[in-house]
């Protein structure tokens, strides 16, 4: 077929038409109905752990809330961030501004939560982020709209460095990837090792990004006979890292391999053969208890077959728990007034089916236990998705930075 | 210089009309973007349209001149125009040391050595500690326009944008139909000719090289303060090629072309996420393989040669 002009302009008409007519959801607000929006990462690194499996969890909250019974309407609009700040800051003010959002969750990726964060506050609305990690949301940049839910940078830091020591692991090596992210990872978890008795022998900065080879950092690790290599990166340099150490054998051979941000889908993507025996922190874990199995059983289908992971967990239950804020204050004012709506959720102890029983600190913090899982075997686990074994629960005192130590400006001392 | 076509005179008209009453209509902060990114094209296009050098490296303009901008104004408490103005000068003074080192080559090797210069300043960003590596520089005051005017309303900042958007628009209109533009032309169509001619044409690239990255810087500075942050995707590659694609668009070499293709690239990207998700980029890529293909003038470069007039 040969293109010319004519045709193409012709199909390029017929197929922007539909696009065109549908652009905006309706904008006919009653006063009475909450709109959440999920703002998400619906095409790229994070779509598994977060992505649409978070849209489908706040939904989940809603109609386990049923909003309908107590006199409000809630809807649920969603918009990819592609990881860009600026995207994600244009979707969030659009939302504020015109479309009636009430309530942003989720959030993956650090640089776009903070950008939200702050408009947020200036907008006067309510942000629960989930998949977000920076411990500056509820550090620096807290503020009276922000709760922060599932993890953050400290909790990963301080599991796994932590727990690994008391393990056992009290020799650990570090590859770091060498950005801001990577290094603060790398001192918080030495800090951590260091605290419980334990040492750090070496560490290797890989650059980033662009590291696909990693044996050489590998071997640095191996023949440094540390007892655990503790992986300061995320994403596709960590299922590098765990990938290439599988096929050295250095996990078989006694050294372990330590995740500082695993998620369960990571896991899944490696396959138990690759990722057995690695040792990870996680807030949630499907098979955890009979809560956490009915709402898997319930999500998987509708994901899917993704098994929820923390971040999921996170953005249902910090919805759920959103939603009976509101109907203590109102709907109404619940719209007026977002730091309202998120004083009455510190104000009110947290109840769900996947983290239990709870708290929010002033800063923003939710707190909960965290759990310290290694990786099974291939010939451990016993069906699809049945990858963790709980090597021991990370207390709520030891899973969250102090209160004083965060600088957020909410907190008096 | 001659009198200015009345096709342009036109064009101008309608495109006032659009900036003063697009804001009544749509969102400004979606048009502030449209602007920053049409400015951001406009300076690209004084190389590729009228030098013929195309630099595969703008971002690192941008982008610094975003992260300057916005450090100027968070830290250093500038008000927003000095703000965008430091911003402005650092992109020269980049502009002046790379395309120093650039203008030896042309080609696909200009290019490539622009290409490689901007990747190093974004890995130097992803490490510097100023830019906030990762989480990038956030939470930047609009602050006071010359230390009075509240910036903090979307529409009164709009006006600030539609102003800086539209005098570098005309300084570079000025600069295109000046002697010394037809000297840049003269280069496109004939280097060796134009030094035969007596030109030191290396100057010559080296003084647009240096404005269009000037005014790349202004473009990025005034994005950090609209949006309040400067991140590392506006140091990052694809932002270069965004450049290319808007300009492609648009029309190399047009006066009106960039403009219009940065106000189709940014709807789609506005538009299209949501429907379309990931699948933008594709879109984007078959918008480019379509140009390539079937108007390799672009929209603008296609009506003109309707026309017979200059646009």
């Amino acid at each position: 077929m040969t293109l010319n002009r004519r045709t193409l302009l012709g199909t390029a008409a017929a197929g922007a038409l539909p696009l065109v007519t549908p652009m905006r959801a309706p904008r006919a607000q009653a006063g009475n109905t909450i709109r959440i929006g999920v703002l998400t990462d619906l095409s790229s690194l994070y779509t598994d752990l977060a992505g649409q499996g978070s849209v489908l969890a706040a939904r989940m909250a809603v109609e386990d809330f049923n909003p309908g019974a107590k006199g409000f309407n809630v809807d649920i609009v969603s918009a990819d961030h592609q990881n860009k700040a600026d995207v994600g800051s244009t979707t969030a003010r659009t939302w504020y501004d015109r479309d009636g959002v009430d309530a942003i969750v989720d959030v993956p990726n650090s640089g776009v939560a903070l950008a939200v964060n702050q408009i947020t506050r200036e907008k006067n609305k309510v942000m629960l982020v989930s998949a977000g990690a920076t411990t500056a949301l509820t550090g620096a940049s807290c503020t009276p709209n922000t709760i922060h839910w599932t993890y953050d940078t400290f909790s990963q830091a301080a599991g796994t460095g932590r727990a690994m020591v008391a393990a056992g692991g009290d020799s650990w090596f570090f590859i770091t990837a060498d950005y801001a992210f990577g290094h603060a990872l790398e001192a918080d978890t030495e800090k951590f090792v260091t605290a419980s008795g334990g040492r750090v022998l070496g560490k290797v900065r890989t650059p980033f990004p662009g590291t696909t080879d990693f044996s050489s950092f590998l071997l640095q690790a191996q023949s440094s006979r540390a007892k655990v290599i503790g992986l300061a990166n995320a994403g596709g340099d960590f299922i590098n890292c765990v990938k290439q150490a599988g096929e050295f054998g250095i996990t078989r051979r006694g050294q372990k391999l330590a995740g500082l941000l695993v998620f369960i889908t990571d896991v899944h993507g490696l396959g138990l053969q690759t990722a057995q025996g690695l040792t990870l922190t996680d807030a949630f874990y499907w098979d955890r208890n009979d809560g956490s199995r009915a709402f898997s059983e319930k999500f998987h289908p509708r994901n899917r077959g993704i098994r929820p992971t923390m971040a999921h967990a996170g953005v249902y239950a910090s919805t759920l728990h959103y939603l009976k804020a509101v109907e203590a204050v109102g709907a109404e004012k619940a719209k007026a007034d977002g730091a309202a709506v998120v004083a009455k959720m510190k104000e009110l102890r947290t109840a769900d089916p996947l983290f239990g029983e709870g708290e929010i600190r002033p800063d923003g913090r939710k707190l909960h236990p965290m759990f310290l899982y290694e990786v099974k075997a291939p010939n451990e686990s016993r069906g699809p998705w049945d990858y963790y074994k709980l090597i021991r629960e990370i207390p709520i005192a030891d899973a969250w930075r102090p209160l004083a130590e965060g600088g957020c400006s909410l907190v008096r001392t | 210089m001659n009198a200015v076509p009345l096709s342009q005179r036109i064009a101008f008209a309608a495109m006032l009309v659009l900036i003063v009453a697009s804001p009544f209509v749509l969102y400004p902060v979606f048009l502030m973007k449209v602007l920053c990114f049409a400015l951001f094209a406009v300076a690209f296009n004084l190389l590729i349209g009228f030098v013929g050098l195309l630099s595969f490296g703008h971002a690192a303009y941008f982008g610094m001149g975003s992260y300057v901008s916005a450090h100027a104004a968070k830290v250093w408490g500038f008000t927003p125009e000095l703000a965008i103005l430091s911003g402005a000068v650092v992109a020269a003074l980049l502009g002046a040391a790379f395309g120093w080192l650039a203008i030896r080559r042309s080609g696909i090797y200009f290019a490539m050595i622009t290409l490689a210069l901007a990747q190093m300043v974004y890995f130097v960003c992803v490490q510097a500690p100023f830019t906030g590596g990762e989480d990038g520089i956030q939470a930047v005051p609009r602050g006071h326009l010359f230390g009075v005017v509240d910036l903090s309303s979307d529409f009164a900042l709009y006006w600030v944008v539609a102003a800086v958007f539209l005098a570098g628009f005309l300084f570079l209109y000025r600069v295109v139909h000046s002697p010394f533009g037809q000297v840049l032309k003269a280069i496109r169509e004939n280097e060796a000719r134009a030094v035969s001619l007596g030109y030191r044409v290396d100057d010559y690239k080296l003084i647009a090289f240096v404005l269009s990255a000037a005014l790349a810087g202004v473009a990025g500075g005034t994005k950090a303060i609209v949006f309040q942050l400067a991140t590392l995707t506006d140091v990052n590659w694809p932002m270069s090629g965004e450049a290319v694609l808007m300009t492609l668009v648009g029309g190399i070499g047009t006066i009106f072309g960039p403009p219009v293709g940065a106000l189709v690239i940014i709807t789609m990207q506005n538009e299209l996420a949501t429907i379309l998700g990931a699948w933008v980029t594709v879109v984007q890529g078959g918008i480019f393989v379509a140009c390539v293909l079937a108007f390799r003038r672009g929209i603008v470069g296609e009506i003109q040669a309707k026309l017979g007039k200059p646009l």
